[in-house]
């Protein structure tokens, strides 16, 4: 009989486990790869001290932060585009122009721009979510089909009404796609960033939890940083969002 | 008595890139109130276009709609359409919430009333115990009842029709037909129905408006009872307004 595939994929893991573990200890260097328990023993009481919890806490503010500022200018640029052909054309000029520049990479300038410190992280998230979501939310508004505009107008609705209740709702499935693909560059474009320069005024988050640990060679605490940013987006992805498509696109059946 | 709906010599055009496109020319025609008209052309005849422009989505070059003596300038739930595309339904809403976000979002019930009133609407075209599913667990029949339903649930002046029944298999198609005339039955309300088969608009239509194409213009009018019925040559119904459609005569204003 087949296994069922989240059996398979636990197996999987227990067997990957075990080969770090057996290899690890065959190595017996702690200073370059420490054992899987080693790691955990790190990562509990890194937990315990509220170190790490801190560090993550720091990391999800900045985060939040930077997704929201992205978001809100997002919906603003989206609103231009679909009000006017100059719009639209900003848009997707300024989205192929951003788009292959990783946010990472503004890093620096920003660092000019702005100082050393929370604003600069912002300006790369804002840079990381922005696109993404902008041009994803523009391409599901156009791709409503002309039968659901119609059997909005047919309604009479306001203008902010068919924008909410049916252009909003209709474009939803693209919609969640810009936000997921935006939380994604954001994660990454964060913690690269926290590594660059993770603390100002004695606080720091993940990436910066890596690096300090790194420059004391507590490598345990390295991994166990890793570890945690793998789990958090695991968690993001697949309990957050999937919830979130559970609930609508998948109800729907929208899935695109 | 002044007719519902009036649409007088009315053009229409659309633009496709470089192309003006002529849908219909100067075509004129009224719908008297609890009518089920018909309006039969082969594709091209502009008779969707034609529909549209009395929803009020695409407005006339030429001529003028009036509805109870009024122009028509704008989409309004006073002229409900039935699409022929199975999307017409909103998917993020069940079967009831279609009916009473329609209700409620055009203004034409509180929505302390929409409720009873979707209930309604839902037993007659039989869905009761699909009023909680979502519209893509439908089948293309059952969705379209739902949007039948959902139009005659907004109770409009007038009921415009656009091929809901094309997308169909020939026998749920035929089922369909014989609903709508049942509902028909009950309430007595105003359709105009755009089909290019010649034998639905028998069926359906107390009246059929026959339009060329290219661009549409009126052929002819005629009545039918419901029935392909001989006319006193022996020339049936249907053969007599294929004739009437196909049938190329040489055009003195060509």
């Amino acid at each position: 009989m087949p296994m069922p595939d989240a059996a398979r994929k636990t197996l999987l893991l227990v067997v990957l486990a075990a080969i770090w573990e057996v290899y690890a200890r065959s190595l017996n260097n702690p200073l370059l790869f420490p054992t899987l328990s080693a790691t955990m023993s790190a990562l509990s009481a890194s937990i315990a001290s509220g170190e790490l919890p801190r560090a993550i806490g720091y990391t999800l503010i900045l985060l939040g932060k930077g997704y929201a500022v992205g978001l809100a200018l997002a919906v603003l640029l989206t609103a231009f585009a679909s009000l006017s052909r100059i719009g639209a054309d900003l848009l997707e000029t300024l989205t192929s122009m951003f788009n292959p520049l990783p946010s990472i990479a503004l890093l620096p300038l920003a660092l000019i721009w702005f100082g050393l410190g929370d604003a600069s992280i912002i300006f790369v998230l804002v840079h990381a979510v922005l696109w993404a979501v902008a041009l994803n939310t523009h391409a599901g508004f156009r791709a409503v089909s002309p039968t659901l505009r119609m059997v909005g107008r047919n309604y009479g609705l306001s203008t902010v009404g068919y924008i909410t209740r049916i252009l909003i709702p209709g474009a939803f499935p693209s919609i969640l796609t810009g936000l997921k693909v935006g939380w994604a560059f954001a994660w990454r474009t964060l913690i690269a960033a926290e590594l660059f320069f993770g603390a100002s005024s004695g606080a720091g988050g993940i990436g910066w939890f890596i690096y300090e640990h790194k420059n004391q060679l507590l490598i345990p605490h390295v991994f166990a940083g890793l570890l945690t940013i793998i789990l958090f987006g695991l968690f993001v992805e697949y309990v957050i969002f999937r919830t979130i498509e559970d609930r609508t696109v998948r109800r729907w059946g929208m899935l695109t | 008595m002044a007719p519902l709906l009036a649409v007088e010599g009315v053009t229409l055009r659309y633009g496709t890139g470089a192309h003006v496109v002529t849908a219909t020319e100067r075509v004129s025609f009224t719908v008297s109130r609890s009518e089920r008209f018909v309006i039969l052309g082969p594709s091209g005849c502009g008779k969707s276009t034609l529909l549209k422009a009395v929803a009020g989505f695409v407005s006339p070059v030429e001529g003028r709609i009036l509805l109870n003596g009024s122009p028509v300038e704008r989409p309004g739930p006073d002229r409900v359409v039935v699409f022929q595309e199975f999307d017409q339904l909103l998917p993020w809403k069940t079967v009831k919430e279609n009916i009473t976000f329609a209700l409620t979002a055009s203004g034409r019930v509180s929505a302390r009333d929409a409720e009873a009133q979707a209930r309604r609407y839902i037993e007659k075209v039989r869905l009761t115990e699909f009023a909680d599913s979502f519209p893509h667990t439908l089948s293309g029949g059952m969705k379209q009842r739902v949007a039948i339903a959902r139009a005659m649930a907004m109770e409009p002046a007038i009921l415009l029709m656009d091929e809901p029944f094309a997308a169909l298999d020939a026998l749920t198609r035929t089922r369909m037909q014989e609903e709508l005339l049942q509902l028909w039955q009950d309430t007595r309300f105003t359709i105009v129905f755009v089909t290019h088969s010649i034998a639905e608009a028998i069926r359906v239509g107390t009246r059929i408006l026959l339009l060329s194409a290219h661009p549409g213009r009126v052929k002819a009018e005629v009545d039918s009872t419901g029935e392909d019925v001989a006319d006193g040559n022996g020339q049936l119904l249907s053969s007599r307004i294929h004739e009437m459609l196909f049938a190329e005569p040489i055009h003195a204003d060509a």
